[in-house]
């Protein structure tokens, strides 16, 4: 089976209280990730992310741990059960580092995701706006081989 | 774009695996292999890299040239430009929202520092 995930984290200079507000409430979520965000902050609850020109998507709660750990599910087919093999994991960690937040974010699973084409199709589409490059060693090859061909 | 999507996945999941990515690293310092060679290279068994080579050949990742008995294997540079653009994506994605959130959270600290009272009233 193969692994996919990305792991992304940041240092904010900001107590975890503060940062926990912003990841975790939808009046804030607006502000970096939606246009609209609903959720109930719980495990098991429910949620709903939108946005103006890509609709809405359904997401589930798994874990709150207030101030340290939020995580939910998301872009699993409409109607099942988000579970392992059929929707993306996101989690935040949040750790105090001298009154400092280092703030982590993991989203997996998308190849052990089971979806039919399009479903991941829906799913490539939403994380297609923007990139840049960030594969470590391969990119320094490509970088240096485009270098060279100059 | 609809055509490339799939494959996009394809490729996404074909270097997203560890150990296909380090013999992707092996075949493109050496330009060219056979997968002997190459299992001699990595700790993986002559049958193991046979099988990733499978993986990365229908991802369209490499090519096998037959010389004589021998066949070896090189890397498409433009699907590997592709692929790593294709898991790219997600990951910019996170970069630019944990960089909003930083500076949300950020100014809302500076606002609670100088006014006490302001944290309340922004709710």
């Amino acid at each position: 089976m193969i692994q996919n995930h990305i792991e992304r984290e940041t240092l904010i200079e900001a107590p975890l209280e503060v940062v926990w507000g912003v990841v975790t409430e939808p009046s804030q979520i607006n502000r970096w990730f939606t246009d609209a965000a609903q959720l109930d902050l719980r495990p098991g609850g429910r949620g709903e992310l939108s946005w103006e020109n890509h609709g809405a998507v359904e997401l589930r709660v798994e874990r709150v741990e207030r101030p340290h750990l939020f995580s939910f599910r998301w872009l699993y087919p409409e109607g099942s059960e988000p579970r392992d093999g059929n929707s993306m994991l996101v989690e935040f960690t949040l750790r105090d580092e001298g009154g400092k937040t280092r703030l982590r974010v993991v989203e997996s699973g998308l190849a052990t995701v089971d979806w039919d084409d399009e479903e991941k199709a829906k799913f490539l589409d939403s994380h297609s706006r923007g990139w840049e490059r960030h594969l470590g060693s391969l990119d320094e090859y490509m970088a240096a081989q485009r270098e060279s061909a100059r | 774009m609809t055509a490339t999507r799939s494959t996009d996945e394809d490729l996404w999941a074909a270097v997203g695996e560890p150990s296909r990515k380090r013999l992707l690293d092996v075949l493109l310092a050496r330009g060219e292999a056979t997968p002997s060679a190459l299992a001699e290279e990595l700790p993986f068994t002559r049958q193991a890299v046979s099988k990733h080579l499978a993986v990365l050949d229908r991802a369209g990742l490499v090519e096998s040239r037959r010389h004589g008995r021998e066949v070896r294997y090189v890397v498409r540079p433009e699907r590997l430009d592709a692929a790593s653009q294709a898991m790219a994506r997600a990951a910019t994605q996170w970069d630019r929202r944990l960089r909003a959130i930083k500076e949300i959270a950020e100014a809302a600290y500076r606002d609670q520092r100088s006014d006490p009272e302001q944290k309340e009233n922004q709710r």
